[in-house]
Parts: C-alpha cells; structure tokens; sequence
C-alpha cells in the first residue's frame, strides 16, 4: 500500500485527506472523531475575536441541490464562524492536539480587518500547539458584511496586508483561503504570496441561492421568508474548483506557491484531481456532511490503489503532474483531428447522440435503417457532445487521425502542430519560425 | 373448510387470506419512485416505446414530465393518446409492448418501468377528478356505439371530444366491458374499472343505455337509421368448446365467466372453487382463471396447454407469475375426455407433438384429477350483425375500421386484425372515431 504520509507546508499528515474549516470541524467531540475515523488533519473551523460568541439563524441554514434519487450535488450555506466562545474552542483544539500529535491541525482564523485584532487572536492561539494558521478570506455570507471573509478576499491589497500582520505576529505557517467571488482568482493569490503567505486554500464556497420555493416566492433555506444568498460547494462546484487551482498553479507569478485544494472533493479521485493540478492536500467538507467521517477510508483506499497502480510511492510524485498540460486555448493543437466513432456492439440504440448532434451541432450523425448509428465523418467536428450525452461508457469514442490521413471534412491532410498564434486565419499571427 | 376439502366449496381461506391474495399486484409508486424511476428514462430520439405502444403514446414525454414534479401534465400526454391510459397501465402486456424495446431493456435487462409510470401519472390525474379535455362545439352529429368494452369507451370519448352526441349500447348491467368482467381483480381492484368509466364520461355528451345489445333491442338497420354513423364494438362473446367427451358434466365452466362472477364478488370467501382445478388453455384468460383459483384456496391448479410453450399467448411474465403462486403449467397435451359422473372428477389428457402437418397426438395418455375445469380455449365473434363482411372469424374492416357496410365502423376485439388486448382495442376505437369525424364533417381523405 502506498505510503500517503503528507508535508504540506512543513505540516505533516498521515494522509492528504484535511477536513475543511467548517460544521464538521467546530468542536473536540467532532474533531476526535474525525481522526478516529482517520482523517489526515483538520482545519478547525473558524474563530473569531474574543467577545459575544457570534449569533446564527435559527432555521434552516443550508439548501442543496439533488439527482433524482435524493443524491446531493450541491449543497450552500449561511451558518457563520463558530458561534461558541473563544476560550472553549482555544481549550479543546489544545487537548485535541495534545492526543493526536500525529495529525494536522489548523486554526482558522477571521477577526475585523485591523493590525490589532489580528495581533490578539494570534495571541491568544499561540499556547494551543496547533500546526498552523488559514486566514479565512472567502466566507461569502453574514461576515463578509461585516467587512470580514470574502470583503477582505476580494480586495488583493487587503489580503497582502493582513497576510503580513500574520506572518510579522506569528511563526505559524500560514495558509490565506480564497474565495472564487472574484473575476480573476491568480490576482488574490498573488497577494497572499507577496504578503508573505505560506500557502493558498481553494475555493471557498461561491454566492448561491440553490432554489426558490415556487410558492411563497422566497429562496431557499427559508427564513421567515425570507432568504440571503449563501456559500456553495459539494461535488457541483468542483468543475470551478480544479479551473482555479490550475490557473494559481500554472502562473509565473503563483507557480510552486503550495496550494491547499478544496471545493466538491468526494471521492478518492476528486483528491487526485486537485493533486495532480498542483494542491499539495486536499479539504472535504461536504462530503463529509453528506456521509460522515468513514468516507475517508474510501479515499485512503483508493488513493493508494491509485498510486499504487501508478508506482508512485510519495504523494509529492502526483502533485503538479497535470499541470504542465494545463494550457491556454490559443496554445491547442490546430491540426490535431479527431472523429467520433460509435461501437455498434455497445450502441443501445437510444439516438440520444443524433438528437443531440442534428439538433444542436454538426448534423454528423446518420440515423439508418433499424435505428443505426453512424458518423458522418465529412461533417464531424469532433466536438464530443455526442459522447457527453451517450448513456454507455466508450460506447463512442475519438479516433485521432494520423498526420498524413486526410480529414473528409476539410478535405485537409492532416500536419504537424500548429496553434492559433500562427493560423493565416489570425489577424495577429506571428511567422512561423 | 380448507385446502383439502374436497369437492367446489366456498371459504377454503381465512377471512384475511382474501383480502391480502387480491389486493393490488402493482401498487402505486410514490413520488419519490416515482422520480427515481422516471430518471432512468434516456429520453430517446424516435423512442422504440412509442413506437411499440399501440396507441403511440409519446412515453419519454410523459416520464419527463413526472420527472419533473407534474404527473397532471404527464397524464394529459398520456390520455390524449389513450383515454383509458389508467387500465391499460394495469393491464397491458408492457413486457411485451413498450417495455420490450425499451433500450434499457435491450441493455441491462431492466427495462424503464413505463407501465407503473404511466398509472402513477394517471392515478394522479384521476384521483383529483380532473378530465383534462373540454367537448367541441356541438355538431348535431349522432354516433352509435355498440359495446361499452374499451374500444367502444376510447371510440365514445373521442366523439364526445369532437362534438358529437353519442350513444354507447351495451348488454351488461355496468359499463367497461372486459375491463370490468375479465381481467384479475388484483390488476385493477378498489373499482377502479368503474371509476374510470365515470371520469371519463366527464367530458359530456356521452349517454349510456344498458340492457341493450343486437338482436337484443336492437338492429344494425335502426341504428344507421337513427344515428349519421355507427360503431360496432361488441367484442367476442362466444366461447370456444372443448369438444371433449364429457364437456357437459358439472363443475366443467367457462373461465371468463369464472373470471367475471369472480370480478363482481363483494365477498370472495362466498366464491366456490375446487380443491384440483384444471385449467385447458394458453392465454391471458387461463392465467387469470388459475392465478385467482389458487387465490381462493384451491389446493392444486394445473393449466394444460395443447401446444408448447413458446406459442402460448400469454406473456412470460404473466406465465411466471402463475407458476410464482403455485400454479402448474403442462404443456403439449389436449384434452381427450373429461370423466365423471355427474360432476367431473378427472381430465384424460393426450400428448402432442409439432408435426409438418400439425399438431399431432402421441398417443401417450395422461390423467388429472379434477373437481372444476375451467375452459380458457378463446372466444369467437357472437352476435355480428348480418350483411357485414367476416373474415377470419372477426367483422373485415380496411383504413380505420370500415366494415363493408358504409357508415358501419368497427373496432377493438370484434374487428379483424390486431392483437387482443385493451391497449389495441383503445387504439382501434379511437381512429374509428377519428375516420368518423374526418368523414361526418366532410373531410374525409
């Protein structure tokens, strides 16, 4: 079995699978549990100033997403930072850590956008042994109002400041979390780096109304009414996720800055996603809420079958494989030429590729006689809806044609690489070299 | 009395046996099933399960339609096709219909399970007392349509819809036809046959008169005197004899009257059956009568099957559901004579084989012992006006139920061609309406 023990940040975890600061993670009893059941580390969930512990809803205060049979896909949230006083969390997270020295432990921090308050917090932290700090900057919901949370994640200048409070007022590590509330999420972290920042966590959960009760007209979760926008995440905004740990993992600027990756991790594959986009470990919080802690035995399980398979030994030979073939659009091979082609023995039959073809796309599918399937390779494009909607597994597959075969469609034979950068079609074309 | 008393006697089950034997095969989905089952349903382009239902219903249609919380709108779909869409989702053969091709079906083996979507769309419709369709415009039109089976309610409904008066003729005492004197009861228990004769009568300009059949009251001539257009939908009342020695001893029956009796029963503990019930046939109406003798307690319930197996026009699954409940299923022997005295008390079967003549008798003999028998060997055409063309046995129509005498229309299993099932007859007696209106209002093709 695959050695999963993790260094992230000089953090060391028996395994990559964190779970993210959150519900699961605000007390001991969930904490210890947690470890038990064999999670890696934990990012406790956030903690603010010391003061009147923080005051939530009293209704409902999630909303989700489902498939047909109750399966959730996506869940969104308005709960805030921990509602339970300061010296009770510093307390527990000091006992916990004493009886899982091996484990990760993380403190999440938010506090009012001011040198002072983040002084204090440091302060008050420092006896708890923790491993490490993550500057909660993405919560989208209730505090952002208050000027914390993503108020802070969306303004780069902010989070270079008090990334640099931190580090000046404390030897922690620490990780800034990034909300994907933003347009171009490279810039936030450029920030975080040149605060001085040990690490990126992303993403933070995305403003979301998951639905709208038809009846009363109001969104859901449903408070007396009404409804505030929350923060989503679950295996639905994992799509979003990957995108935004490639681009802080691929650009000059954020390249080797480790990141931390979060959003819709749920099974063992999801982790190995991020990881071969660049993050150093993974968080999960949904899955989580959706299943419980025992999920992380599947993802342990898999992970090192995975590697296994592979003949990697350490975590750190997947992390960043991906990346380098993470590109820009006008870098793409122009002159590589696919057709579809659809199995006749694994076709079912279903035409559900032709309506979608000779509806929406390229009018490349032939329907014959008996309900046969075929692709008309002088009109197709290779776009690949039809094995997006096909219901069997490689029932339709690309064949690569080879350079020298000509495309039917075209009519061109088909070259080497060229991308758009030297197409006669663009304007701006460069000469070949 | 139990099990094993001999002879046709009542109350051979307890008092909660009945009650739990006949309840509701299928019961409806609730939503949740519903939906889960519906998102199994690829949506497929020129579906293989429209095609294959006889009256076209548009089935990816309806399922998205309870896939997305509107089982009302998925309804419509559904009875603007086949307005007796509720009993069919009970009845029909869907394993041999609609399920069959079913993609899904093709693939894995598990078929989209369309019939049970189809009642939980129906059901949901009905059970509000909605009809979804408004009558037309009166056309002063009057339409005649003989048999209140399900040919001659779809036939009546879709002339209502159009705005013609019509007036539905029928022999039995209630409306429905097969649908409430053949079929299972535990296929369509709680009334429901009924029920849905009444929602459908909703849309107006319906009339029934019971008690009234040809050469019963009535005579095709009057009809076509009194009405612009007539709908003959009369079904097939006769019954097929064994023409074994021995048929006329007591306790030898028909089994649709077995069924029918059995249908109109308040109390099925009052029903007498036999304890070794003999069951010759191989349809639909065999099954039935040897599911629902075993139902009511008969110890041994055989069906005996002249030819084999893979000719029996009862589906697979209705096979399998009669040998689930205990029923024995003999194939390749006819009966020979039926023995007795006074009341018969075994069959003699002979064994037969596929010859490049025909079927052929082996020889080799057989005996089953037997206080009832009930005869399941088809019916024929009974009581067909005369002057009108047969062939085959069953009044000769072209296009959509013309029978060779003009404005004369016939549908459902009294007509030639197409299979005998409620869903065929709905599809028949609804394009007979369609050919009549179409004709009545000048636009004939």
């Amino acid at each position: 079995m695959a050695d999963l023990t993790t260094t992230f940040i000089g953090i060391k975890s028996p395994n990559p699978f964190w779970l993210a600061s959150a519900p699961p993670t605000d007390k001991e009893y969930n904490v210890r549990r947690a470890y038990e059941a064999g999670w890696g580390g934990v990012v406790w969930k956030t903690l603010g100033s010391e003061g009147p512990p923080i005051v939530n809803v009293n209704g409902p205060r999630y909303g989700a997403i489902w498939g047909a049979d109750r399966r959730l896909l996506g869940l969104n949230n308005i709960e805030l930072i921990t509602d339970r006083p300061l010296e009770v969390n510093l307390r527990e997270i000091k006992q916990v850590k004493r009886d899982y020295r091996d484990r990760a432990l993380v403190i999440s921090l938010m506090v009012p956008c001011d040198e002072e308050s983040w002084k204090a917090i440091l302060k008050a932290i420092e006896d708890t042994e923790a491993d490490g700090v993550e500057l909660n900057f993405g919560c989208p919901h209730g505090m952002s109002e208050r000027g914390m949370g993503s108020a802070v994640g969306q303004v780069p200048e902010y989070i270079e400041m008090v990334t640099r409070w931190v580090k000046q007022h404390s030897r922690m590590p620490c990780i800034v979390k990034l909300t994907p509330n933003i347009t171009d999420v490279r810039k936030p972290a450029e920030a975080a780096k040149r605060g001085g920042a040990d690490a990126v966590s992303l993403i933070n959960t995305i403003n979301s109304i998951t639905s709208v009760n038809l009846d009363s007209f109001a969104p859901e979760p449903t408070i007396d009414g009404k409804g505030a926008h929350g923060g989503y995440c679950g295996p639905a905004v994992k799509p979003i996720a990957l995108s935004m740990v490639s681009e802080i993992a691929r650009h000059a600027e954020t390249r080797g800055l480790p990141i931390s990756g979060i959003g819709g991790v749920t099974t063992w594959r999801d982790a190995a996603e991020f990881m071969a986009l660049g993050a150093g470990n993974v968080q999960v919080c949904t899955a989580a809420m959706t299943y419980g802690f025992k999920i992380v035995q599947e993802m342990i399980s898999g992970l090192s079958q995975y590697m296994d398979e592979k003949g990697f030994t350490a975590t750190s030979e997947l992390v960043g494989r991906a990346v380098p073939n993470v590109t820009d659009w006008n870098q793409l091979n122009l002159n590589y030429v696919t057709k579809a082609q659809i199995d006749q023995d694994l076709c079912i039959k279903c035409g559900r590729c032709y309506a979608a073809c000779e509806d929406t796309s390229h009018q490349a599918i032939w329907m014959k006689e008996g309900r046969v399937f075929e692709v008309n390779d002088a009109e197709c494009v290779a776009c690949n809806l039809c094995i997006d909607v096909c219901p069997v597994e490689n029932c339709i597959t690309m064949r690569p044609l080879a350079k020298g075969e000509v495309d039917p469609r075209t009519g061109k034979t088909v070259g080497d690489y060229a991308n758009w950068t030297t197409h006669p079609n663009n304007p701006m074309a460069q000469a070949a070299e | 009395m139990n099990q094993l008393t001999p002879g046709v006697v009542a109350g051979r089950l307890g008092p909660g046996d009945y009650a739990r034997n006949f309840a509701d095969i299928a019961p409806r989905f609730d939503a949740h099933e519903a939906r889960v089952a519906a998102d199994r349903c690829y949506f497929c382009h020129d579906a293989p399960c429209m095609t294959a239902c006889p009256t076209t219903i548009d089935i990816p249609l309806f399922i998205r339609q309870i896939a997305t919380g509107t089982p009302e709108a998925a309804a419509k779909t559904i009875f603007s096709q086949n307005i007796l869409g509720g009993m069919c989702a009970r009845v029909c053969p869907t394993e041999q219909l609609c399920e069959e091709v079913c993609v899904r079906e093709v693939a894995e083996g598990k078929p989209v399970e369309i019939g049970r979507l189809q009642r939980y769309a129906t059901d949901s419709l009905m059970e509000k007392g909605v009809h979804p369709f408004t009558r037309g415009k009166p056309t002063g039109k009057r339409v005649a349509v003989v048999g209140a089976g399900p040919a001659g309610l779809a036939a009546a409904h879709r002339l209502a819809m159009k705005g013609h008066e019509v007036v539905i003729y029928d022999a039995r005492p209630k409306a429905g036809g097969l649908n409430e004197y053949g079929i299972a009861s535990y296929k369509a228990p709680d009334g429901f046959a009924q029920a849905e004769v009444d929602w459908l009568m909703k849309i107006g300009g319906i009339a029934v008169e019971k008690g009234k059949a040809l050469g019963q009251g009535l005579t095709l001539d009057r009809l076509k005197a009194g009405h612009d257009a007539v709908v003959l939908a009369i079904g097939l009342r006769g019954v097929n004899a064994l023409r074994a020695e021995g048929e006329g001893l007591a306790n030898v029956v028909d089994a649709v009257d077995f069924i029918a009796e059995l249908r109109q029963a308040e109390d099925k503990s009052k029903l007498a059956i036999g304890r070794d019930v003999v069951v010759i046939g191989g349809g639909m109406t065999a099954v039935d009568a040897a599911v629902q003798s075993r139902l009511l307690g008969a110890e041994n319930v055989t069906i005996v099957y002249r030819r084999d197996q893979s000719q029996m026009s009862a589906s697979a699954d209705e096979q399998e559901h009669a040998t689930s409940v205990g029923v024995r299923i003999i194939h390749n022997a006819a009966p020979v004579r039926v023995i007795g005295t006074g009341a018969v008390a075994e069959v003699e079967f002979a064994y037969t084989e596929n010859m490049p003549g025909g079927l052929k008798t082996t020889g080799q003999t057989f005996r089953l012992k037997a206080d009832q028998v009930m005869k399941a060997i088809g019916q024929t055409l009974l009581g067909a006006p005369e002057g009108l063309k047969i062939e085959g046995g069953k009044i000769a129509v072209s296009g959509a139920g013309r029978t060779s005498v003009p404005g004369v229309w016939a549908a459902g299993d009294c007509a030639a061609g197409g299979e005998d099932l409620t869903v065929t007859a709905v599809a028949e007696g609804r394009d007979a309406a369609e050919d009549i209106h179409a004709s009545l209002m000048g636009q004939a093709g």
